[in-house]
């Protein structure tokens, strides 16, 4: 960890400009990722701007029907909250397969949805990661990938996003609200915020340097039953081999995305269209320009029977 | 000293008032209250202690070409950054160990390259991450060889970077195989595995006065003694070792590792003392870890079962002149059959050191011949549990005139499966459902050597009657502790609660130390030995002879007289050392211990994961001495089975040379949340044969075997055969219930 200096933001435009300004600035939450990650010098800000004390902690209805959920709230008041409970209990799933309730309680929203991937190359600075190193290379590609990406990746970066709880907002018309420095409010889609690797995997999300995420916008609740199974070698504790959070409606149409398979939650609208035509329609169109390794190309057919399950149990 | 070299006869152990009941552990308190410390946390025992952080090489084969410590040098707070080039003379081991600090040349990733020290931590690591190394790669050969059918190696032959080093023959196996009506031949594979203790090894170090003295993460006191005392070339005497409470160690700290020797290192060059802790991913490939194994088992069996051939062949991996895993062993004497060849080859690899890992040889050998049983087992037509009775063995099958001191393996068997209700487990594998759940249930047999080993202690009655016992001996969660103070309150008829353990100390008697499942049975009968010659002192000085001793309630009673045995105390307490040493009767006999265990599996028929519903393991491990924390050692060994079969791999990345997934979060155990219910049964069947205690190893027994039932069960849930460990859902996906109408 390099030394760094520190200081407690006081709005959220206030923290917008301090860290716009400074390129070696990072906000800090809950820190359960980013504290990790300056430990091991994979990331060594300068400067940090604490912002738990924000006023950033509320979940409010909207008039639309939906919801606003502060960038503070943690994980844990969020997957417990009795309207994320009632209307969108994919997310509230998603939520409580992932960490563990220490890591939950500190969480943030926010946080949360900039989790960096937990791809082993970028965690071992002595190997070759475009993501943690730009222009070094990718080892992973060639390596031990099987917990890795099978589509979005590129031939520079094949991580993935590790979260949950965003797999589970893309089923919602989620929104990601920002400002800026000069207080300008960004209203990002979830389907946009995070990037595919190409041939600049460093940049994890379209955020701008200093842009801050002050809530996450869901639409109103949807008609039909939700789902989230993510499937994983031990019970608890680990991160998904595949995820799939699917909203099913009585007619057979409904929304999924996959995790655990791309560098962002994975959804394709074509490939929903064919949910009618059962699990294997679906992710042969939502996986259809996959390119996976010898390590991990047992996602695939992974990704279509945890459909089946997911379907069959919304039949079930 | 106190030769066994004849059956234990009745002794007041036998009595059974204190040894043998389920004591809770005797430093619970201390732990659960923070008060027992580790290595690590000694922050008092001596002043001015500075921060080591050890940085490991990038690269698994090669050279150092230049280490440039500048940059770390003129952060403030470094005080000193130890490299190859100015660490001072130490005399390494060799043989298979690598050095503990590289240089110029790299035998493994994450050698040690340097130890940046500094007035604190956040400092030392600072200064770590300012060093500039450069190297220069060389290439080096990680992985296993890849044996097509026919491509075995024969028994004694070697081949480049293959070489033989064990074989055994009894009869003739090739004949007898080809004879036989019915045989089985599969291969079989297991993979890296990691230690995966919770404390990681650490170690402060001091040198005053050319005394060295550690705090460190040891199993092994004398061996950590000795160690350092050739690494520097000082007296035994000259280095001191404390370790009083050890985190953890499962055969990773048997041996002294980078920390210790880093650490005393850098104290002898900055002259102040200097702690050094091991983060995870250092732990993982800095350090040893269990090879990956490549095994074939032939069997060949007449129509009623009777085994008449057993070949088990093994590759395992480690560096030039490392030892081998030895996962043949069991299958010497597991079971009857009079033609048997058993084989291990060593593949050279430029991994990390391998080495000993709980129930070295038998944990991975048992994960495939007991797979193979089952095989053959359904090739037969008959009971696994039945094909296991029907090939028990009372004496050792290469020398029918030797037999086992004890053996009850059938009825192990006989109780588990009576117990588990294993006559409810379907024969037609992949027949038995709950909802989306394939359910099946698998046994094996386990085995594991006891080992016998000399063991010293002292015993002293205090001046208030109470004892206070001193050994080296030491406490890697296991219960020591307790069952030391049994054998002591036993022997001399005092309540456990005036019974104080020290342990951990080499200034205290050498012990025999932890590992090999060796430490309960020995270290307690090194204590007997002790306690048998402080009853004598007590008799003398009363002049009473030691028949009619009866040593109860804190007192002596004989000859017409009781006596308090704090009265007898005048000015100072009363002191007696022993030491046990063992004749030829592990020679005579096979001493070893036995299980069966069960699993009732689930796997989930869309995806494949797999979930345990139940597990049940039957013992014979003699007497046991505490069941309390006989039962710990063995659900421990229950979990760390469930973590070999299922999901424990240290991946090898086969081009840069080095375990990919080195931290809790890539290296999966088990949680919480994969165990199910565990249930422990123990037979009482003493061994007169063992100790004076009739005590046998237990700790690594609960694994041996384990990983086999869990695949047995597997198979039977969906007649899938996975070979490959760990059985992860991967392997099963294409042969699941397909998903077409109507679906699984």
């Amino acid at each position: 960890m390099k030394a760094f200096s520190y200081e407690r933001a006081r709005s959220p435009q206030q923290a917008a400009a301090v860290v716009a300004a400074n390129p070696e600035a990072r906000f800090i939450a809950g820190g359960t990722n980013l504290i990790d990650l300056m430990k091991l010098q994979i990331e060594a800000p300068r400067h940090l701007v604490d912002v738990q004390d924000l006023d950033l902690h509320r979940i409010e209805a909207k008039e639309d029907g939906g919801l606003r959920i502060g960038a503070l709230v943690s994980n844990t008041a969020l997957a417990t909250d009795e309207r994320i409970r009632r209307d969108y209990g994919a997310v509230a799933r998603a939520i409580m397969a992932g960490a563990s309730g220490q890591l939950r309680n500190k969480a943030t929203t926010a946080g949360n949805l900039l989790q960096r991937t937990r791809c082993p190359y970028f965690y071992d600075t002595a190997q070759r990661c475009n993501k943690r190193a730009p222009g070094s290379g990718c080892a992973a590609i060639e390596g031990f990938s099987r917990g890795l990406g099978v589509i979005g990746t590129s031939e520079h970066c094949i991580a993935t996003y590790p979260g949950d709880m965003a797999v589970a907002l893309r089923l919602f018309e989620t929104v990601v609200e920002t400002v800026d420095a000069e207080g300008a409010v960004r209203m990002i889609p979830l389907a946009e915020f995070h990037r595919l690797p190409g041939t600049t995997p460093e940049r994890d999300t379209v955020l701008e340097q200093g842009e801050f995420i002050t809530a996450v916008h869901l639409g109103p609740p949807p008609e039909g039953r939700q789902f989230y199974q993510k499937v994983r070698d031990r019970a608890s504790y680990a991160f998904a081999l595949v995820s799939v959070a699917a909203l099913l409606r009585p007619d057979g149409t409904g929304r999924v995305a996959f995790g655990g398979v791309a560098p962002r939650p994975w959804r394709v609208e074509e490939a929903e269209e064919l949910l009618p035509q059962g699990a294997r329609a679906v992710t042969d169109r939502a996986f259809r320009d996959a390119r996976p390794t010898a390590g991990n190309a047992f996602k695939l057919p992974l990704a279509t029977r945890t459909l089946a399950y997911v379907m069959a149990q919304a039949k079930g | 000293m106190m030769k066994f070299d004849r059956p234990a006869e009745r002794n007041p152990i036998d009595d059974q008032t204190v040894v043998g009941q389920p004591t809770s552990r005797i430093d619970g308190a201390l732990k659960t209250t923070g008060q027992a410390r580790y290595a690590y946390e000694q922050h008092d025992v001596v002043p001015d202690q500075t921060y080591g952080y050890l940085v490991g090489a990038g690269i698994a084969r090669g050279r150092i070409r230049a280490i440039d410590s500048r940059a770390a040098r003129d952060l403030p707070g470094v005080i000193e950054v130890i490299t190859w080039e100015n660490a001072g003379d130490v005399t390494y081991p060799g043989g298979g160990t690598p050095d503990y600090l590289a240089g110029p040349e790299i035998q493994h990733y994450h050698q040690a390259v340097a130890l940046v020290v500094a007035e604190s931590f956040e400092a030392a690591r600072d200064g770590a991450f300012l060093l500039e190394i450069s190297y220069d790669r060389a290439p080096g050969r990680y992985a296993l060889p890849s044996l097509a059918e026919g491509d075995w190696p024969a028994p004694d032959e070697a081949r480049e970077g293959l070489e033989p080093v064990d074989s055994d023959t009894v009869g003739d196996f090739e004949a007898a195989f080809a004879a036989a009506p019915v045989r089985i031949e599969q291969r079989y594979q297991t993979s890296h595995e990691s230690h995966a203790m919770m404390e990681p090894h650490a170690t402060i170090a001091h040198w005053a006065d050319g005394r060295l003295t550690l705090w460190t993460a040891t199993q092994m006191v004398g061996w950590a003694q000795r160690s350092l005392a050739r690494l520097f070339g000082i007296e035994k005497s000259d280095v001191r070792v404390i370790a009083p409470y050890v985190g953890g160690g499962f055969g990773a700290k048997l041996a002294i590792q980078s920390d210790a020797v880093l650490a005393a290192m850098a104290a002898r060059k900055v002259g102040r003392p200097v702690k050094v802790a091991l983060t995870r991913p250092m732990v993982m490939n800095n350090t040893t870890h269990r090879s990956a194994t490549l095994q074939r088992v032939r069997l060949g069996a007449e129509r009623d079962g009777r085994l008449t051939a057993i070949a088990h062949q093994g590759i395992s991996g480690n560096l030039a002149e490392g030892r081998h895993e030895p996962a043949v062993s069991q299958t010497k004497l597991l079971y009857a059959g009079a033609n048997r060849l058993t084989a291990m080859h060593m593949a050279i690899l430029d991994l990390p050191k391998a080495s000993d890992m709980r129930a070295p040889g038998e944990a991975p050998g048992l994960m495939a011949l007991e797979v193979a049983m089952d095989e053959l087992a359904e090739a037969l037509g008959m009971d696994p549990v039945e094909l296991r009775i029907r090939n028990d063995t009372q004496s050792d099958p290469a020398d029918p005139e030797r037999p086992f001191s004890e053996r009850h393996l059938v009825e192990c068997l006989r109780t588990g499966a009576e117990r588990f209700g294993w006559s409810e487990r379907s024969t037609t594998p992949g027949t038995r459902r709950d909802g989306d759940w394939l359910l099946g249930m698998g046994m094996a047999a386990g085995y594991r050597d006891n080992l016998v080993r000399q063991s010293a202690a002292r015993i002293r009655l205090e001046q208030d009657g109470s004892l206070t016992v001193e050994t080296d001996m030491t406490d890697i969660g296991t219960g020591s502790y307790t069952i030391l103070a049994q054998t002591a309150a036993e022997m001399l008829g005092v309540p456990l609660g005036r019974v104080a353990v020290r342990l951990g100390d080499s200034d205290f008697p050498l012990s025999v130390g932890s590992g090999g499942q060796w430490g309960a049975n020995n270290a307690t009968a090194g204590l007997y030995a002790a306690c048998v010659r402080l009853r004598a002192m007590i008799c003398e000085m009363l002049q009473m002879p030691e028949a009619e001793a009866q040593f109860a309630d804190g007192a002596v009673t004989g000859a017409g007289r009781r006596v308090e045995l704090a009265e007898l105390v005048r000015d100072e307490a009363i002191s007696a050392e022993d030491r046990i040493e063992y004749g030829d009767l592990d020679e005579t006999h096979q001493q070893a211990t036995f299980a069966a265990h069960f699993v009732e599996a689930a796997v989930n028929a869309w995806t494949g994961e797999v979930r345990l519903r139940r597990m049940l393991s039957v013992c014979d491990a003699g007497r046991i001495l505490n069941p309390k924390t006989a039962r710990s050692q063995v659900i421990g060994s229950m979990t760390m089975g469930i973590g070999s079969a299922l999901m424990e791999e240290l991946a090898v990345d086969a081009g840069a040379g080095f375990f990919v997934n080195h931290d809790l979060a890539g290296y999966e155990v088990p949680v919480h949340a994969d165990l199910p219910e565990q249930e422990v049964i123990f037979l009482d069947h003493p061994d007169a044969f063992s100790s004076p205690m009739k005590a046998k190893g237990v700790g690594e027994l609960g694994l041996c075997g384990v990983g086999a039932a869990i695949a047995n069960a597997l198979y039977n849930a969906t007649g899938i055969r996975l070979r490959e460990y760990p059985l992860t859902l991967d392997g099963m996906l294409e042969r699941l219930p397909p998903l077409a109408p109507p679906g699984p």
